[in-house]
């Protein structure tokens, strides 16, 4: 501690220089935060998803349907406590570009899976009573100024109904709250209305989705509801939750490959930046370092020294632009929910930024502790 | 005429010490290097996107959905419904007098993508007899085209390098059929990520109400699509949507583009911040470095002008060279490079990742500013240095 403020002034030697190498640290160190936070923020989410739900489609290909007719055999699988479905509705609101992701399903069973969805009990009596009620969640709602009692139509291009026309009129009986659950569908309406008043395609689910007693039966379930349907006119396949969303994202692409690259990227722009400041510094010290020599400083307290400062300055930037990250990564809530950045990324940021410190700090602190004393006070 | 010798003879003395200082100006290089490759190769892949979809358009093809359709997957449309599109008036016809066009339906099947075996929607299109007419650009490049009312199939050239198990003599499976693959076609846009098949045979397989999804038409020349567009919506019997093909193809890959677009300049912006501060920090040592030979050059009488663009010229200089090389990472690393995605349709689009020569113009102009940011407050410090203390400095 005796040498903090020898280090300080080593530091604040060009106040210009330090003060610019720490912002593009801490520049880096945000975007590494942001970048890294997304990332690890996707394996997060998909890790804590529910394990106690099922989710069976058909084996061919999700959009293909499976009969409703499975419904009671699925209910009498052991291990099985609720069956629920969802139908894909699509439909808009008033125009095509307001489009409404609707889906048809059976209410009570669904809320009864989705335990973490906030809904009052009262919407779920009004929804069992009024075949042409929709749930709605209220973020959906108050987007279109819906209240509850409205009679909203939906138009859609896909389901017409039994009387030729391509509007259905819903009647908001409830909403829902689905901030504690990741990506649910937001409209639900009756499916035994919409199976029957629609003119073609009667009869099918796309989804079924399958509460169960305890996660630790998840394989066994899902492996006995394949089972069961095996060699059927429609074979089925069941995943988790985690499964699912695993497969979604890698529909879009390698995200890991993507982020890391670019991190990649960033961090030797930045190390070559850094190291090439410190040798600078180090070398404008030439004179001074022998000085210090001469004072009696032993080359291991030399090189500890320079060391020590280019640790100070990669260390405390880094720790800045990763609390920056932290404090705007809320903002990025549209793609992940409300999730906090995770710890394990401040964890490697650290871990990186003594990296950058080391491999930045050494080469000039060695060039220090080799200094020839003779040499270098005059000026060879 | 004396400036302007003087700024030249400033530069270039400025310039050719430029090799002494090679430690502290790679730092610029690198670091706008760096800003570039990241932004040119975010940027390249929806351009590559945009490319491929923009590609599926022709001026004188228009696309019908039914009337409030996002999209081919979310439209239904009757045999009468397609009857009527093809009698509408501006549809070319062929020598026997019949329309020029193609009912189709799209399904999805599940496939493999063979790079990391992830599970995948493919696209499985069913196309009307006409469609050789219709699309002059498909070209069957292996094997053979699909017998009509028979269950075959031929596989887009680029799906068929990108997913498993598609080549000619595989068998593909979807719900109610399976399909021998007897062909690999070429069209050199999205429809390459996709397999054809014969509609009724799709229809056949899986009964879904006997419906089509959209029906694309020749028409008789890209002037006759309003002529057609009127035809349809204000016929009675019909509720479409009707639209140019590139239009619609553009429109669908709309959003994923936009959205690849914001990454791009987001992250390419913060990391422009960053690579500013290195080249603000190398500009003012390289000022600093020569305080006393800018001194110098003040008391002989060389004017402040001279001194600032030198420093400026110097910056400008150092960042072009790092977008250039910034710009040859990207193009080298990723042009050409060939990827896919669930986009806004139905399945996957396979597309080839673009440098394009605006990437790389886009490039050089964010290097070019950065540069000049970075080395205009130094330039101005190097022109303000008072002469007198800045020659006593050692």
């Amino acid at each position: 501690m005796k040498y903090f403020r020898l280090i300080w002034a080593g530091l604040w030697r060009k106040k210009a220089r330090t003060i610019l190498t720490m912002l593009s640290i801490v520049v880096a160190f945000f975007l590494f935060g942001m970048l890294q936070g997304v990332n690890q923020g996707f394996n997060e989410v998909v890790q804590n998803l529910n394990v106690n739900r099922l989710y069976t489609s058909a084996k061919t290909n999700m959009v293909d349907g499976l009969p409703i007719s499975y419904l009671s055999r699925l209910k009498s699988v052991p291990g099985v406590m609720h069956v629920s479905h969802w139908t894909y509705f699509g439909g808009y609101f008033r125009e095509a570009k307001n489009a409404i992701p609707a889906f048809a399903t059976d209410p009570r069973e669904l809320f009864a899976i989705y335990e973490e969805i906030k809904i009052n009990p009262e919407y779920l009596d009004a929804m069992e009573r009024t075949r042409t009620g929709a749930l709605v969640s209220e973020q959906l709602a108050n987007t279109y100024g819906w209240k509850i009692g409205d009679r909203i139509p939906i138009g859609t291009s896909i389901w017409t109904k039994k009387d030729g026309s391509n509007t259905w009129y819903f009647d908001i009986v409830g909403t829902f709250d689905p901030s504690g659950s990741v990506n649910i569908p937001p409209f639900y309406i009756n499916y035994d209305y919409y199976d029957e008043a629609k003119a073609f395609g009667h009869g099918v689910v796309h989804y079924y989705i399958i509460g169960i007693d305890d996660p630790r039966n998840a394989t066994r379930v899902a492996k006995a509801i394949d089972t069961q349907f095996e060699n059927s006119m429609n074979e089925t396949r069941t995943q988790t939750e985690s499964q699912l969303a695993q497969m979604q994202l890698k529909q879009i692409g390698d995200i890991n490959f993507i982020v890391n690259s670019i991190v990649g990227a960033v961090l030797f722009t930045l190390l070559f930046l850094t190291a090439n400041t410190m040798m600078q510094s180090v070398r404008e010290r030439i004179p001074e370092l022998a000085v210090l020599k001469t004072l009696g400083f032993s080359d291991g307290k030399v090189l500890t020294l320079v060391l020590v400062e280019a640790g100070a300055l990669c260390i405390v930037a880094a720790l800045i632009g990763l609390a920056v990250a932290a404090v705007t990564f809320p903002l990025l809530k549209v793609i992940l929910g409300n999730l906090p950045m995770p710890l394990i990324v401040v964890a490697m940021g650290v871990g990186l930024a003594i990296l950058l410190a080391l491999l930045s700090g050494l080469p000039p602190a060695i060039r220090a502790q080799r200094l020839n004393i003779v040499d270098a006070l005059a000026g060879r | 005429m004396k400036v302007l010798r003087q700024i030249g003879s400033v530069t270039a003395v400025n310039l050719r010490s430029l090799p002494q200082r090679v430690g502290t100006s790679l730092v610029i290089i690198i670091g706008i290097a760096g800003v570039v490759a990241v932004l040119i190769s975010v940027l390249a892949m929806s351009t590559g996107m945009l490319k491929t979809m923009s590609n599926a358009g022709r001026d004188d093809r228009a696309l019908v959905l039914r009337n409030g359709s996002a999209a081919e997957a979310s439209s239904a449309l009757a045999l009468d419904a397609v009857r009527l599109i093809g009698d509408a008036a501006g549809v070319r016809r062929d020598a026997d007098g019949k329309p020029i066009m193609s009912a189709e339906s799209i399904r999805v099947f599940t496939g493999y993508r063979k790079e990391d075996g992830a599970e995948v929607n493919i696209t499985i299109r069913g196309v009307g007899p006409q469609i050789r007419a219709l699309r002059p650009e498909l070209e069957i490049v292996e094997g053979r085209m699909f017998e009509p009312a028979l269950t075959e199939v031929i596989v887009g050239q680029a799906a068929h390098r990108q997913f498993r198990g598609l080549n000619v003599g595989d068998t593909v499976r979807t719900r109610g059929a399976n399909w021998k693959v007897v062909g690999v076609f070429t069209t050199g846009d999205a429809h390459e990520s996709e397999l054809m098949v014969d509609v009724e045979a799709l229809n056949a397989a899986e009964s879904r109400g006997g419906n089509y999804q959209s029906v694309t038409v020749q028409l008789e020349s890209p002037r006759a699509f309003t002529a057609f567009k009127d035809s349809l919506t204000s016929n009675p019997a019909l509720s479409v949507d009707v639209w140019r093909e590139r239009e619609y193809y553009e429109q669908q890959s709309e959003m994923i583009t936009q959205i690849i677009n914001i990454v791009a300049y987001v992250v390419g912006g913060i990391m422009a911040i960053g690579a500013l501060f290195s080249a603000l920090n190398t500009m003012y040592s390289a000022v600093s470095a020569r305080v006393r030979e800018i001194a110098t050059l003040r008391a002989l009488g060389f004017g402040a002008a001279a001194i600032i663009v030198s420093v400026l010229v110097e910056a400008l200089l150092l960042a072009a060279i790092g977008g250039g090389i910034g710009a040859l990472i990207a193009w080298s690393f990723f042009h050409g490079r060939t990827a896919s995605t669930a986009a806004n349709v139905y399945g996957q689009l396979i597309f080839d990742l673009t440098v394009s020569p605006e990437l790389v113009a886009i490039g050089i102009v964010w290097a070019c500013s950065i540069g000049l940011i970075g080395g205009l407050f130094p330039a101005i410090r190097a022109a303000r240095l008072p002469v007198v203390d800045a020659l006593r400095a050692v």
